[in-house]
Formats: structure tokens, sequence, C-alpha cells
């Protein structure tokens, strides 16, 4: 059984606490009206410049818009990191899912690291639907399609393509399509949880059929479910624009991510002397993973990109536009983290059993996708007053304290050997041919 | 000295008596010539004692001449020789038409490096078009694997440790 060691406990709660205090700061510096239209910041002078001739003279208007944008900017950063750790935990989940409905034999030996990572769900999955819920109430304004002024035909601000959408983006359905995903993931971890504890002490294989056959059902909940939740919680943050591939986009972020988490924590605990049974080849095959998952990733960036510069069509090619000029440090350099240096650090087959270039590997793809979901959601909220401040580093700190926290706690509940399981000789034995 | 050195052939049906088999040869230091297998066995070259394949080195710098040629080509096909006005794009800026050739790099980078990579394997393995087969018994291409050994005429001394390694059939051939 593996213990909690104070060492990680303390650092978890510094986090929490650091992170804590950051969040709101964060709340509590936005700047009033009065500030921005007195203050002689380089970005209201900037965002000016930007504008067309017929705005530009209402100094007032854009004070006030750029008043929205620093309102929402705490509110931005605490999302993009509740959804990202979120999302590592969702994508862990399915990789998990995916090994039991394949039957693979090679992965049995990291089940409880997986198991652990995706007891984190249910809290990051409840930290999101507040959000939500918060969201919905106006306590924020990062969903622009919530302002019910859009679907009034007599206002001024009315939108028709947001009104036309409105029988799919209203707010109690939104949120009831998100209770029935956060719902569906959950009863599955649970009783994933439950049936392969319970196949530890049993004396046939009942267990494991029966967690077959629902990962095999899971999986096809999982695929649309996932897909509809990258629709709702990210495409529709940009309520006019859409892309068709946006589910298998997200998807791609999410397991890349998840793959790699669970290598860097199978890495922590085999440094601690945990894991006795997880070798080099484990790692290996972790990391073939990571290489192939990363290239995926690039793929769907790259096919979204292209066909919407290519056909020009106004309303799809903004999201780039917006990216590419107000966005071009993130939006380009991610394409470096998240593909230049997994493909050219591990495409060498050597590389990737030796763990600590897997760990600096899985660093950089860790940052590059939390900066990938961080380019979905900023411009949409925040526009051109993005920067790495203490809200965005805050909540990043607050919440990978609670993730480290709920998971290493969850580590201790449960022999770190799935030792019933019927491939677990299998996964013991595993070795890669190629390799020492 | 040249009459004393016969070849013998050792059959095997299974993959893992032949790994087992080829790890206890080898012990013996009795010299293999060549192994023959219907498939291709994983741990064999391991078990064999051979260098590393250097194959993956040249798919990797065929891969990058293939980009190198996509990249020259389509540079020269779409803004040098003629250039074309597709969908509006900037037509005398290689740069700026670049997301729109991506794909062909793509391709051309999977042509060069899985073409030439066959051709370099055949040449390695000096196989081409026409050549007749190497292998001294058919069932190679079968169900049976074959283990070639030289004898520096101690013949018998082999075929006896051959047989406890689970060997269904020994052949000697006369040279």
């Amino acid at each position: 059984m593996y213990q909690l060691p104070n060492t990680v406990r303390n650092f978890a709660f510094a986090l929490i606490i650091i992170g804590a205090i950051g969040v709101i700061y964060g709340f509590l510096s936005v700047p009033t009206l009065e500030e921005i239209k007195n203050s002689a910041h380089p970005v209201v002078t900037e965002l000016s410049h930007h504008s067309d001739a017929t705005v530009a003279p209402e100094s007032d208007e854009h004070a006030l818009h750029v008043l929205h944008q620093l309102q929402n900017k705490p509110w931005a950063a605490l999302y993009v990191a509740i959804f990202f750790f979120m999302m590592i935990s969702l994508g862990v989940l399915a990789f998990y899912a995916i090994q039991h409905a394949a039957q693979a034999g090679w992965s049995v030996v990291l089940f409880r690291v997986m198991e652990a990572i995706t007891a984190y769900l249910p809290f990051g999955t409840l930290l999101l639907f507040l959000f939500l819920v918060f969201s919905g109430l106006h306590f924020n304004h990062i969903f622009v399609w919530m302002d019910a002024e859009l679907l009034n035909p007599e206002s001024a601000k009315y939108d028709e393509l947001i009104a036309n959408k409105s029988s799919y983006l209203n707010v109690p359905f939104f949120l009831i399509r998100a209770a029935i995903y956060i719902i569906g993931w959950n009863t599955y971890r649970y009783l994933a949880r439950k049936w392969t504890i319970a196949q530890d002490s049993a004396s046939d294989n009942k267990n494991y059929f029966k967690l077959f056959k629902l990962s095999a059902a899971f999986l096809v909940f999982f695929i649309v479910t996932e897909s509809m939740m990258s629709w709702d919680w990210i495409m529709s943050l940009d309520p006019h624009w859409f892309s068709t591939l946006f589910g298998w986009y997200i998807f791609a972020s999410m397991i890349v991510s998840s793959v790699t988490t669970i290598a860097l924590i199978t890495i922590y605990l085999k440094s601690k002397g945990y894991l006795e049974n997880v070798n080099n080849s484990h790692i290996h095959d972790l990391g073939k993973f990571m290489f192939g998952f990363s290239v995926f990733w690039a793929y769907l960036w790259f096919s979204q990109f292209m066909l919407i510069w290519y056909a020009n069509i106004p309303e799809e090619v903004t999201y780039f536009v917006t990216r590419m000029n107000d966005y071009k440090l993130p939006f380009l350099g991610m394409v470096a983290l998240n593909l230049a240096f997994p493909l050219i650090i591990l495409m060498n087959s050597d590389y990737k059993k030796i763990y600590w270039i897997v760990i600096l590997t899985g660093i950089v793809i860790l940052v590059g996708h939390y900066i990938d979901i961080f380019v979905m959601v900023m411009p949409a909220t925040v526009g051109d007053q993005w920067f790495i401040g203490v809200s965005e580093i805050s909540s990043v700190l607050l919440l990978l304290g609670c993730f480290i926290y709920i998971v290493f706690n969850a580590l201790t509940k449960a022999p770190l050997l799935a030792k019933r399981n019927p491939f677990v000789k299998e996964s013991e034995n595993f070795h890669y041919y190629n390799i020492d | 000295m040249e009459t004393s050195t016969k070849k013998i052939h050792a059959l095997y049906n299974d993959d893992d008596v032949l790994l087992h088999a080829i790890k206890d040869i080898r012990k013996k230091e009795y010299k293999i010539d060549e192994v023959f297998t219907p498939f291709p066995v994983h741990g064999l070259e391991k078990a064999l004692g051979v260098p590393h394949t250097r194959l993956a080195y040249a798919a990797f710098f065929y891969g990058i001449i293939g980009l190198s040629f996509a990249i020259w080509m389509m540079n020269y096909i779409m803004i040098e020789d003629w250039p074309q006005n597709i969908g509006g794009k900037p037509n005398f800026s290689y740069f700026q038409n670049m997301p729109a050739f991506v794909p062909v790099m793509f391709e051309m980078t999977v042509f060069f490096a899985a073409h030439l990579m066959v051709i370099t394997f055949y040449f390695r393995s000096r196989l081409w078009p026409f050549k007749d087969a190497e292998n001294p018994d058919p069932r190679t291409t079968d169900d049976m694997f074959l283990v070639e050994l030289s004898s520096d005429g101690n013949e018998k001394e082999i075929e006896e440790f051959l047989k406890k390694t689970g060997a269904v059939e020994i052949k000697l051939i006369e040279n």
C-alpha cells in the first residue's frame, strides 16, 4: 500500500493556498472604469489604433469594452485551469476504458495509477459544472450567447445567428447537457473502480468481463459526449464560429496530456521505489503514445487551420485572424512545444525508455497543451487584453494543488497492483523486444 | 581443411523453440551462418547477435530528402515556373502559400521514406527481380524454421547437440 508522504501533502496544500490567494487577488485587482480611462496603459492606446474610424473617437465605449474584458480575465483564467485538469482526468478515464475494451495486456500494472488520476474527475467536473452555473447566473460573461439581449429582435444588440442557435444554446438545456455528460462519466468511473477492486479478491473473472462490456459501452457514450462537450464548453465561446472536427481536436489535446500525466506519475512513483512491476518497456510504450498523439494533435490542428485558411469564409476565418493578430506567440509557439519538441526528442527509440527525457518532454507537452486551451478560450473572452499574469498562474497552481492531493490520496486507497486481473502476468513480463 | 567444412541444416517447427535453440547454440560457440523463417520472429536479431539495423536512420534521411524535394518542387511549380492564382492566395510568395503545400510536403516525405527504404532493404538483402530463391528448403516459406550452421569436422557432435535443442529434422549438406 502506498502511503501519502508528508512532502507531497504539504506541497499540494502550499500550492492550493498560494493559488487561492493569487486567484482572489486576481479578482480584486480588476481596474475600475475610471482607472482604465485615466491610465496611459499602452494596451488601451494600442486598442484604439486597431479600431476603425467610426468607433475610435468614442473612447468611453472602448474603456467599457476593455473593462468587460478585464473583468472576464480572472474568470477565464480560472476556467482554463479548471478545464485543463478536468480534461486530463477525463482523458485518462477514456484511455483506461480503451485498455479494458481492448483487453490490453501490457498496461495492467499501470491501472491503479490511471484509476488514481481519474479520482480527480468527480471533483474536477463538479467544479466545472459550478463554474457553468455561475456563468448561467451571469456572475461572469465568459459565454457571450448567455446574454438575453442578443435574442431580442427589438434590441440594438440583437444577433440573428445566435438567436437561430438559441434552441440549442440556452442556459437550461446547456446545464442539463453538462449534467448528463458529467453523470455519465462519473458513473463509469465509479463502477470501474468498484469492480477492479472487487476483482482483486475475486475467485473468478466475472468482474473483469462485466467491466469489459461496460468499458466498450462507455467509449461509445464518451466519444459522443466528449464531442458535444467540446462544442458546449469551448466552441460556444465563439458562438458564430464552428469547426466540424473540433471534438477530435479537443480529444487529441486531452489524450496526449493524459498519457503524459500517466507517464509522469508512474515515473515519480517508480523513483520512490513503488510499482516494482513497471519496467522501462511500459514507459517506452507510454512514450510511443506521447509521440504518436502529439503528431495526431498537430495533424488535427493543421487540418482545422488549413481548410479554414484556404476557404477564407469571413465568419470562419475570424477565429484564426484574431489568433494570428493578438496571440501570435502562444498560437505558433505551442506548435513548437506540442509538435516539434516531442517529435524530435521522442523519435529515437532509445530515448523513450530514458526516464528523465520522458519527464522533460512530458512537462513541455503539458505546458504546450495548457497554452492550447488558453488560446482556445482567451480570444473570445478577453480579446487582446491577455497576458500570463497572477490570475493565470495562480489558477493553475490552485487546481494543480487539488489535482496532486486528490490523485495521490487516491493512490493510498488500494494496492498499487491489480493483482487478480487476468492479464497481470502478461503485464509484469511485458518486454518490448527491441530494447534492453 | 576445405573438405571438412560442411553445412548443417537444422529444422524447427516453433519460433519459441527456435529462439531458445539459437541461444544455446551460440553459448556452445557453434557458427550460425543464416536462419530462414516464414515470418519475422521478434527478438531473433538480438538472439543471433546481429548488429541493430540502421534502416531507421536511413528512413529519417530519406524523409528529409523527400521534404526538401517537395519544398523545391512546389516552389518551382507554383511560384516560379507558372504562378497560379488559386483561391486568391498571393502567387508570388512561397511563404504565404506555404500552408497549402504542407500536405504535399507530408506526402513526399512519406513517399520518399517508404520507397527508398524498401529499395535499400532489397539491396542490403541482395534481392532483385527474377532472382532465384536462396532459401534451401521450401518449407521455410510455410511452417518451418531453418538454422544453417558450418562445421569444422565436428558434424556428429553438433548433430547430437541440435537434437537436444528440439530440432525436428537435421540434414548434413556436402559441399
